[in-house]
């Protein structure tokens, strides 16, 4: 799989990732040389495997659907970029 | 006052002088900061020196064992790997996304060593958000390995192996998702121990590859892994992977017999691309281990050759979503002057990280795109249960696993920079145990081309005990984890 610039520049949209112009060259030679490297996987020899997501067999712990966090949020607010009346300020989304 | 020398001491001898009264805490914090401050700045193994907090813990700690309060770890001088959140003090993860990040609470790790009454001297240099195997890629430079400084000192945990091998710390902190431990603790010369999966609560730990990461002890012998996994280890409800299973007493069973132990030797380990001097120091140690009565038998791990493209997508996966939390809103870097959402998120993480970081957020989200999910996505996680079947079909049949941690000692920096294929292939030993979710060790077993070679243990789910054990029997007969660089003696 090679990637051209175009794919790279649609996948850092994706990953919402700036890149510069001047760097798409070098991230579609190093990304399609990964993606060749991870080629090795191919063959249909894993068809009947079934994926392992969790090395050791163990299930999902539940708890109680009750609150168990104290509000903290002007503690964390406090290493926030822009904050205002408890909010984090972002640019105008609507106009 | 006056500081005491005590740089070439371990864990478990600092903690018999404490409780003897021969120094302070206060004098042994003093000891590792003038070395880390002075003969030590050279090695940029620190990103964050908290001289004014380290001393305040020390004499906290003196106060405590004044009042007949002390355990075991009291007043031991520790740094932590600066991916492990520190309350008020910065916690950067080797990155300029988090270089203004003052966490607001602890990681769990960093509780735990601090309810030991540990001593956190500052936080260790990393490859940016531990991903890289040479310490290259950090925001704040590389580290220079101790035994020669135009060579790497592995990666990712590559501050806390340096630390510890140059003795300005006794012990360190790391964290493996793919041999971020072992490599660095074999390049620089100790002892690294990277628990099974869920042994140690991920809580406050920064997320990379969240199915594979493991925080773990590094130091310079087996014995001050086994003190520092037993503070370490335990239950955590805030890490939902977190295992709920007691911590055995790992520094009783050190001194177990090893007689008649089947240990098995991986042909695939032992192949092509091992350096043949690396692979003659492995032979020594075998022979030693042959000594104390193991017995060896030769194994197979047939799909080792997998092993290392299945974890350069699903850790790239795992990554691309686990950071897509930097965001520039919460915390971290945002850029300055957004035109507006779109642009703040794309700018801010643009300039928050490096190349490799990048690279592998592009990876995984390629792999997990839609149209490519299941050509390699999917694809990996089906060969990493062959991978770990591997393993599981091992230990039927032998007690534990032994060869080279790394192909080849320490490369030169710069060396391998310009190529991040053949960088991976640096953790080709190591990868594989991560996938499989099992405990792995280093220890230092000699020198090759100048530079120190780490012998791989690898274990069972949960069976760091043996593995400890295997170390320190091992460490009871050879010198090499006593060697210190002839700078740092």
């Amino acid at each position: 799989m090679s990637l051209s610039n175009d794919d790279v520049k649609q996948i850092a949209h994706l990953a919402r990732l700036g890149v510069d112009d001047q760097d798409l060259d070098s991230y579609a030679r190093e990304l399609s040389n990964i993606l060749a490297f991870v080629e090795a996987l191919g063959g249909d020899e894993t068809d009947a495997v079934e994926p392992l997501a969790h090395p050791i067999d163990m299930v999902q712990r539940l708890r109680p659907d009750a609150v168990s966090e104290e509000n903290q949020r002007e503690h964390f607010q406090a290493i926030a970029p822009s904050v205002e009346a408890g909010l984090y300020l972002v640019p105008r989304v609507i106009e | 006052m006056d500081t005491v020398s005590v740089h070439d001491k371990t864990v478990a001898e600092l903690a018999a002088g404490l409780a003897a009264g021969t120094y302070s805490s206060e004098e042994l914090t003093r000891d590792c900061l003038q070395r880390i401050n002075g003969i030590g700045s050279e090695l940029n193994a620190f990103v964050t020196v908290a001289e004014e907090h380290a001393l305040t813990a020390a004499r906290e700690a003196d106060r405590r064992r004044a009042r007949g309060e002390a355990g075991l770890l009291s007043g031991i001088p520790l740094a932590h790997k600066d991916i492990f959140c520190t309350n008020g003090i910065r916690t950067s993860c080797g990155s300029r996304m988090l270089d203004n990040f003052i966490s607001p609470y602890d990681a769990h790790v960093v509780e735990r060593m601090q309810t030991a009454g540990m001593v956190m001297l500052g936080k260790t240099n990393m490859d940016e958000f531990a991903m890289g195997s040479s310490n290259e890629n950090s925001f704040y430079g590389p580290v220079k390995n101790p035994w020669d400084t135009t060579a790497v000192p592995g990666g990712s945990s590559g501050g806390s192996a340096a630390a510890v091998a140059a003795r300005l710390v006794p012990a360190a902190t790391g964290t493996d998702t793919g041999g971020s431990i072992r490599q660095p603790a074999a390049m620089c010369g100790i002892t690294g121990l990277k628990p099974t999966y869920g042994r140690v609560s991920r809580y406050g730990m920064i997320a990379f590859a969240s199915s594979l990461d493991q925080a773990g002890p590094m130091a310079r012998s087996a014995e001050d892994c086994a003190l520092l996994l037993e503070a370490m280890a335990g239950f955590d409800s805030r890490d939902s992977t977190c295992v709920n299973q007691p911590v055995p007493r790992y520094s009783e069973t050190l001194d177990a017999d090893l007689k008649g132990l089947k240990i098995g030797l991986p042909k695939e380990y032992f192949g092509e691309g091992l350096d043949a001097e690396v692979a003659r120091v492995v032979d020594a140690a075998i022979e030693e281990y042959r000594k104390l009565g193991v017995e060896f038998r030769e194994i197979s791990l047939r799909n080792t050759h997998l092993a290392v493209p299945a974890y350069y997508v699903i850790a790239p996966a795992e990554c691309s979503s686990n950071l897509s939390r930097f965001d520039g809103v919460r915390f971290g870097h945002r850029c300055e002057n957004p035109r507006d959402l779109e642009d703040l998120y794309k700018r801010s993480r643009g300039e928050g990280f490096g190349a490799e970081v990048k690279r592998r957020i592009l990876v995984g989200t390629y792999a997990l795109s839609a149209g490519y999910y299941d050509a390699y996505y999917l694809k990996a996680q089906k060969v990493r249960r062959l991978i770990r079947d591997d393993f599981l079909a091992a230990f039927g049949e032998v007690d534990a696993i032994l060869g080279p941690t790394s192909p080849t000692v320490a490369f030169n920096l710069g060396e391998r920079s310009d190529d991040p294929v053949k960088m991976y292939l640096s953790d080709i030993y190591t990868i594989a145990v991560n996938l499989a979710g099992l405990p792995g060790m280093s220890v230092p077993a000699g020198f090759a081309h100048g530079r120190p070679v780490g012998l791989q243990l690898i274990g069972n789910h949960f069976d760091e005990a043996r593995l400890l054990n295997m170390a320190h029997r091992y460490q009871q007969v050879t010198d090499w984890h006593t060697r210190a660089p002839e700078a740092f003696a």
